[in-house]
């Protein structure tokens, strides 16, 4: 089943005739994305095919609005990759056409905008993953991003990250143990995003597909720690969790513009605080990620072939340290 | 974006909110000639660097003559002006505020920023002014006022009596604290500002209600905007070595320790900080070479760190998806022949092509050391530390 995208999906490019879209449309095309359309105002009625360079393994229609997109090629699914001045528009333009799940690539929104284009999506119902994000791989089914295609691996283990970069080492890290992966969600780095650690947990949660949770998340906000609060009351699935930015000083923003610790609030040690208090197997180092996501499946799911949760949760705290069991 | 405090007062007063007259004064002459301009019998001096907490730190005086404006000025331009915001070693004052003295009954305090957990903007205000919010949001809660702004329709009238009525205020202040909230927000969207905090609010007996200070910060996204506001920038204010990086396009933060690090993406060089920590070190620096890390970034990343004289080791992570690894490291080779460094350097690259990419390293003759994964890195850096 995975979540949010799959072989179903019908995307449509938003921006597709510009250089990133090109590349990342040729990208995703490899993969076997079903991408049915792609729009640039102005470029209405030509057939894109890619340039010299970043190809098109097949052509894809182009169209002037998204919601021609909607009409003619039945597109339910929008990956946004348009200059910042533009994007929230593009966002409103997808939720207004109809599109059901937005994805925007694109980093450096002023936040003025997203206010209004968060407002906008919220009334109509439409989720929206990013802004600032590497977007959103079903392994397997469909990649929709900028992911590189070949850290994944087809599997059970669901990956929500802040975090474009750090996503794929922890991704790297479970293909590397024979852990695959049923979708991997980049939420994005900015101050406002659509998605949240809380939508995406609960979406894999609620997913049959899906045993194990991993979390990455980073200083500023309180995302984490919300989070942290739905997963000790929700899920009974493990969660191995790392937070970056714990030598981070206070007050600067570390890349990510949603990466500052302001007025005390938004610490590293706070939100590894609350997510060792909800039994996440938290990670001091980035480097145990995988094998942190190993020692917790085995633990929760150790004898049976089958894999079928148990009905009653293992206590996680206190033995993340435990070396594994050689089987 | 941070501006300096004379700044933003101008930008508020274009706006409608009310602020004490007052001129900036780059020199004690200057200061003088301000103040015998602005009149009367009281005056304030105040310095203005980018940081907090200057009148605790002997940076912000009230003069009664002209000859204290003239004392207070030539004591505050040139010192080292030292607040719980600007480190041990303090921030070197250079320009000045004169402004007239208010006569103050009641001192408030509001700000408008970005509500993240709502997604939407928030003016809050309270009656503890001049103390730190923090502090307040931590002891009293209760004592802080919020209205949430419903971006369809803006800060409404309703909104900002019910903030004036929390405050306590009645009659003339009343109705001046309405009229302030509202050109206060209005200021706020107009220049896509992130930050408005003015600490302290002050109702003068008069019923005047003023902003004493102003900290004003934009939306660095939406800078392209306004680039009046871009203009304000005070080289003087940020690190050498950050302006230099900014220059190559390098997102680089300076920091205190002995390892420096190059990796791309922010969250992986966080991350990659914090690695540094655990292995004994402590990070030099941030620094995010982005998705195109090579030779001519790599040279410019070595420069900026190799200027950082206390920085004993260099940790390069790339995890290269869409970069290529074998680039990286031809980048790597190239810059270290370039650049002459003299430090260990601890390589992990993984990713596309990262086992060509080992090779090339091996082979390349010079001394690094390459890293299998980030705990293999993590250990490489130690043992250069203790070398």
């Amino acid at each position: 089943m995975s979540i949010l995208v799959n072989k179903k999906t019908r995307l449509v490019v938003q921006g597709i005739t510009g250089g990133e879209g090109t590349f990342h449309t040729s990208q995703m095309l490899i993969y076997g994305t079903n991408v049915v359309a792609g729009v640039t105002p102005g470029k209405g009625g030509l057939r894109y095919k890619g340039n010299e360079k970043d190809s098109f393994i097949r052509e894809v229609p182009i169209y002037n609005t998204v919601a021609e997109t909607v009409k003619h090629e039945g597109a339910d699914t929008s990956i946004i990759y348009v200059p910042a001045a533009f994007a929230a528009d593009a966002i409103m333009e997808a939720a207004d056409s109809g599109i059901k799940l937005i994805i925007c690539i694109t980093e450096g929104i002023p936040v003025k905008d997203m206010v209004k284009a968060y407002e906008h999506i919220t009334k109509r119902g439409v989720r929206l993953v990013g802004p600032n994000c590497p977007g959103v791989i079903t392994p397997g089914e469909a990649k929709v991003g900028i992911m590189p295609a070949f850290i994944h691996k087809p599997g059970r283990v669901g990956v929500v990250s802040r975090s474009g970069t750090l996503t794929y080492e922890s991704v790297w890290q479970l293909t590397e143990r024979g852990i695959g992966q049923s979708t991997c969600v980049g939420i994005g780095g900015d101050p406002i995003i659509g998605t949240r650690f809380i939508d995406a947990i609960q979406l894999f949660n609620e997913d049959e597909k899906t045993d194990a949770i991993i979390m990455i998340g980073e200083i500023g906000g309180s995302a984490e720690e919300e989070a942290a609060a739905y997963i000790k009351k929700n899920v009974k699935k493990p969660v191995v969790g790392f937070i970056a930015g714990r030598t981070a000083p206070p007050g600067r923003r570390m890349g990510h513009a949603g990466a500052i610790i302001s007025g005390g609030k938004g610490t590293a040690k706070e939100k590894m605080e609350a997510m060792r208090a909800a039994g996440i197997y938290v990670c001091d180092s980035p480097a145990e990620l995988g094998e942190t996501m190993k020692i917790a499946l085995a633990k929760k799911y150790k004898a049976t072939s089958t894999i079928k949760p148990k009905k009653k949760p293992v206590k996680k705290t206190d033995s993340v340290k435990k070396p594994v069991k050689k089987k | 974006m941070k501006i300096h405090e004379y700044q933003g007062k101008e930008i508020l007063r274009k706006y409608g909110v009310a602020v004490p007259r007052g001129k900036v004064a780059f020199s004690v002459d200057e200061a003088v000639s301000a103040a015998k301009e602005l009149g009367g019998n009281v005056w304030v001096v105040k310095a203005q660097i980018h940081a907090g907490g200057r009148g605790k730190g002997g940076g912000v005086k009230v003069a009664k003559s002209i000859d204290e404006v003239k004392q207070y000025a030539s004591q505050i331009l040139g010192m080292q002006l030292v607040t719980h915001q600007t480190g041990p070693e303090g921030k070197k004052v250079k320009r000045l505020l004169i402004e007239e003295g208010a006569n103050i009954a009641k001192e408030m305090y509001v700000c408008v920023l970005l509500d993240r957990a709502r997604s939407m903007n928030v003016v809050m205000v309270s009656t503890e002014g001049g103390m730190e919010i923090e502090k307040v949001a931590e002891e009293t809660p209760e004592k802080i006022i919020k209205e949430h702004v419903d971006p369809s329709v803006g800060f409404q009238a309703f909104q900002a009596r019910k903030l004036a009525f929390a405050l306590g205020l009645s009659g003339d202040a009343f109705k001046n604290a309405v009229k302030f909230l509202t050109a206060l927000y209005k200021a706020y969207e107009a220049t896509d500002a992130s930050l408005f905090e003015i600490n302290p609010l002050v109702i003068t007996k008069e019923g005047n209600v003023l902003a004493l200070d102003a900290k004003v910060n934009f939306d660095d996204n939406a800078l392209y905007r306004h680039p009046e506001y871009a203009e304000l920038r005070d080289l003087d204010e940020e690190e050498p070595l950050e302006i230099e990086a900014s220059k190559s396009n390098l997102n680089y933060i300076k920091l205190d320790g002995n390892v420096g690090c190059m990796v791309n993406g922010a969250g992986l060089a966080m991350a990659t900080m914090d690695i540094i920590k655990l292995a004994g070190g402590e990070p030099a620096n941030f620094l995010d070479v982005g998705g195109g890390a090579n030779a001519t970034t790599v040279a410019n990343g070595f420069k900026i760190i190799l200027a950082d004289k206390n920085v004993k080791a260099i940790l390069i992570n790339i995890f290269g998806g869409i970069v290529r690894c074998d680039r990286v490291a031809n980048g790597v080779v190239e810059a270290a022949k370039v650049v002459d460094v003299k430090i260990p350097i601890v390589v992990r690259l993984a990713g596309t092509n990262a086992d060509i990419a080992a090779d090339i390293l091996k082979n390349s003759g010079m001394s690094f050391l390459v890293a299998e994964n980030l705990s293999d890195a993590a250990e490489k850096v130690t043992s250069a530390l203790a070398a």
